[in-house]
Order: C-alpha cells, then structure tokens, then sequence
C-alpha cells in the first residue's frame, strides 16, 4: 500500500479536514444520486416490462428492494463506525455513526410500508409476522433505540458511546434479517439478486435495480456529509476552525 | 496500540462475543419450534397435533380449484412432495392465487379437511416479462416433442 494513504485517511479523521472534503463532495454525491434514481425510475416505471404473474404490481420492487438493501448496508456502516468511536473514541467516527441512524431508520421505514403496501394484494395481508417481516421490524426498532439513547444524556459524547454500543451489540440483527428466508419457512420469498451465482430477474428489470441501489448509496453519502458537517460545526463550536468558518460567511 | 485502546477493543469485542452466542443460541433454538407453517405430508405425519390452529403450507394442485357458484366458497388441494390435503375457504382470495402456486393457509383441522379462516399466496423469487415466460413455455414444448419424436426414431 502506498505510504501516502494511511496518512490522508489520518488527516481525513480531523474535523476541519473531513467538514472541507464533504463539502466538496457532497454537491457530487447529489448529482449521481439524482441522476441514477430518475434513470432507475424511468427504467422501472416506464421502460421495463410487466411481470408475468404480478403484472404492474411488482414496480414496487425497484423502491422496495434498494431500501432493504440500504437499511442493512447503513447499520453496518453504523456498526463498524460505531466500534472505532469505542475504542478510538475518535469524534468523526461518534459522529458518522449517529448521524446514519436517521437515514437508515428511514430507509427501514420505507421499507415496511412498501413492502406492506405490496402484500396486501400480493400475498392477501398487509402484515404478518414472519421472520424476515419481523426482523426488519426489529432492525427499525433498534435504530430508534440508537437515536433515543444518543439523545438521552446531556453530554453528546457520552451519549454517542452508549449508543454506539447499542449499535454493535445489534449489528447481530442485520445477518438474520439477510438470510432469515433461508433459515426459517417464510412468507417472504427468498433473494432475487445473488452476488454468487445467476439471479433470477431478467436483465430488463435488474439494470433500473441496479440504477436504483447506486441512487440510494449516493444519496445516503450526500444526506451523510451534511448532517456529518452540521453535527462537527455544533461540536467544536469553541475552536479556531469553526470560528474562521463563522467570521468568513459574516463578511460575504 | 497503547494499553487503554487494546483494554477497550478487548471489552468491546468479549460483549460483542458474548451477545453473539446468546443470541445464536436463541435462533439456532428458535429454529426447532418455531414453524411458521406445516406442510401437508407433515401434518398427516402428526406434526401439528398440538395446535387446535396452524398454517399449512404447499402448492395448489393444478386443476383442484373449485368454487361455488352462489357464495365465495372454494376449495382446492394443497400439494407437497409427499402429501396432500383437501382445503376449505370462505372470502376473497389474493391475486396470486392459482394453480400450482404456493399458499399458505390459516385455519384447523376438520376431520381431514382444512378449514382456511385466512389464505396468502407466496410469492417466487423469479421476475421476468410475460413474453420471456411464454418463449420459455414454447420451448420447453417444443423440447419436448422433439424428443419424443427422437424416441419415435430410434428402434
């Protein structure tokens, strides 16, 4: 590994230097998310064909699908962020992992209700408590955990470290929702998309998926790098960065 | 790694451990009784004895659906591998429901009947447009005739 690397991601840890390049960054983040969601949209909406069994009905999936995906991807980030700041106790790292609560809580959220609204006419009920329905449920739970604890102590450092401890001992959760249709007989239908091995979509259908899931990643770094920079800013209220930033944006 | 890092990483990975195997010991537990559904060969092997009701789950077996000309009373068959079962149900059913597609049905026993309160319709993993289900189902006809017609051949 070149021997710069470590050192710029060194550097990258300290607030003023992190709140600079996620400024720069996140105008980016928005654009791709942007861009990827109205091609994924107007490839699932539009372009892509029925199903032959669930006709119209089965676009949720191009909502539905990425926002699972995110729900899991966002509380592991939470959790291994979460682990750094225990045992690091690096600022960014507290605040990188609280601040993806409240999106992945809401990437849960949409979630349940997408998938809800599917199961009514689809399977006949809009809930049932099988273990991939109830295990996301328990997932959104446990990020509301996270967000109450960090928001329970006065003092947000503190707060941050028993939440973050919340957040590891839940990470457990996020392999069981994954592989809960294996483990048990569901009601949910098993994975469509394999990283291994051929998927059972056709490629019509799985490249808006696909477009879909890069909208949510990108959209998830840019609603990140803002609330990570208006987190930072409250933080280190008292030092020379934030008062130069302050002092600037006065004169303009 | 200095001294208080290392203590924190090995305190936070012996909770994280420790979480581990309680939990896993919960699902792999929760894994020999908790059954979202019996499947008909399983409930004729006296599976489901115990519960006055449970859900039975299978394919419908193709041409099995009937339904009453009057009310919305119909009753089908519900397949396994190894079993089948003759299902009663009252109401509207889901828009997936069909011949040879997987249900899962809510209800009891009567004699050897089930009476369904509730029927859902699983959903396969498999997505793709009428069109392409279609060239398949020719294709696989076709497959088959001509193999038949290559048995026809050979003496």
């Amino acid at each position: 590994m070149a021997r710069w690397i470590p050192l710029w991601l060194h550097k990258l840890g300290s607030p003023p230097t992190f709140y600079r390049f996620a400024g720069a960054l996140r105008p980016w983040m928005l654009a791709l998310a942007l861009l990827f969601g109205l091609i994924g949209l107007y490839g699932g909406l539009v372009l892509a064909p029925p199903d032959y069994q669930q006709g119209d009905a089965y676009r949720i999936i191009f909502i539905h699908v990425p926002s699972a995906w995110m729900s899991m991807f966002i509380y592991a980030v939470m959790g291994v962020a979460a682990f750094i700041a225990l045992v690091w106790r690096i600022k960014l790292a507290e605040v990188v992992a609280m601040e993806s609560a409240p999106i992945g809580a809401a990437f849960t959220f949409i979630t349940l209700v997408t998938g809800s609204l599917w199961g009514k006419p689809m399977w006949g009920t809009w809930w049932t408590w099988d273990a991939r329905l109830t295990s996301e449920l328990v997932l959104l739970f446990l990020y509301l955990g996270v967000i109450g604890l960090y928001h329970a102590f006065e003092d947000r450092r503190q707060g941050a470290r028993a939440a973050a401890f919340l957040a590891i001992i839940g990470i457990i959760n996020v392999p069981i929702v994954h592989f809960s249709v294996n483990w048990w007989n569901t009601l949910h239908q098993g994975s469509t998309v394999n990283l291994f091995g051929p998927s059972k979509i056709a490629w019509d259908m799985l490249w808006p998926l696909l477009s879909m899931t890069l909208a949510t990643k990108f959209y998830y770094a840019a609603s990140l790098f803002r609330r990570v920079r208006t987190d930072l800013l409250a933080l280190e209220g008292g030092k020379d960065w934030v008062r130069k930033i302050a002092e600037s944006e006065a004169r303009t | 790694m200095n001294p208080t890092r290392k203590r924190r990483l090995i305190i936070v990975a012996l909770v994280v451990a420790a979480a581990s195997l309680a939990i896993g010991l919960g699902v792999y537990a929760l894994q020999q009784n908790m059954n979202y559904l019996f499947t008909p060969s399983q409930v004729q092997a006296g599976r489901a004895d115990h519960y006055k009701t449970f859900r039975l789950g299978g394919m419908v077996k193709g041409g099995s659906i009937q339904r009453s000309d009057n009310s919305l009373k119909v009753t089908f068959t519900v397949i396994d591998a190894g079993g089948a079962m003759p299902v009663e149900y009252t109401g509207i059913l889901p828009d997936l429901f069909r011949d040879n597609q997987a249900v899962i049905a809510t209800g009891h026993m009567d004699g050897a009947r089930f009476v369904a309160t509730e029927v859902l319709a699983k959903h396969d993993a498999t997505y793709m447009p009428k069109e392409l289900k279609d060239a398949m189902a020719k294709a696989h006809a076709n497959k088959k005739i001509e193999e038949a017609a290559a048995q026809d051949k050979t003496p």
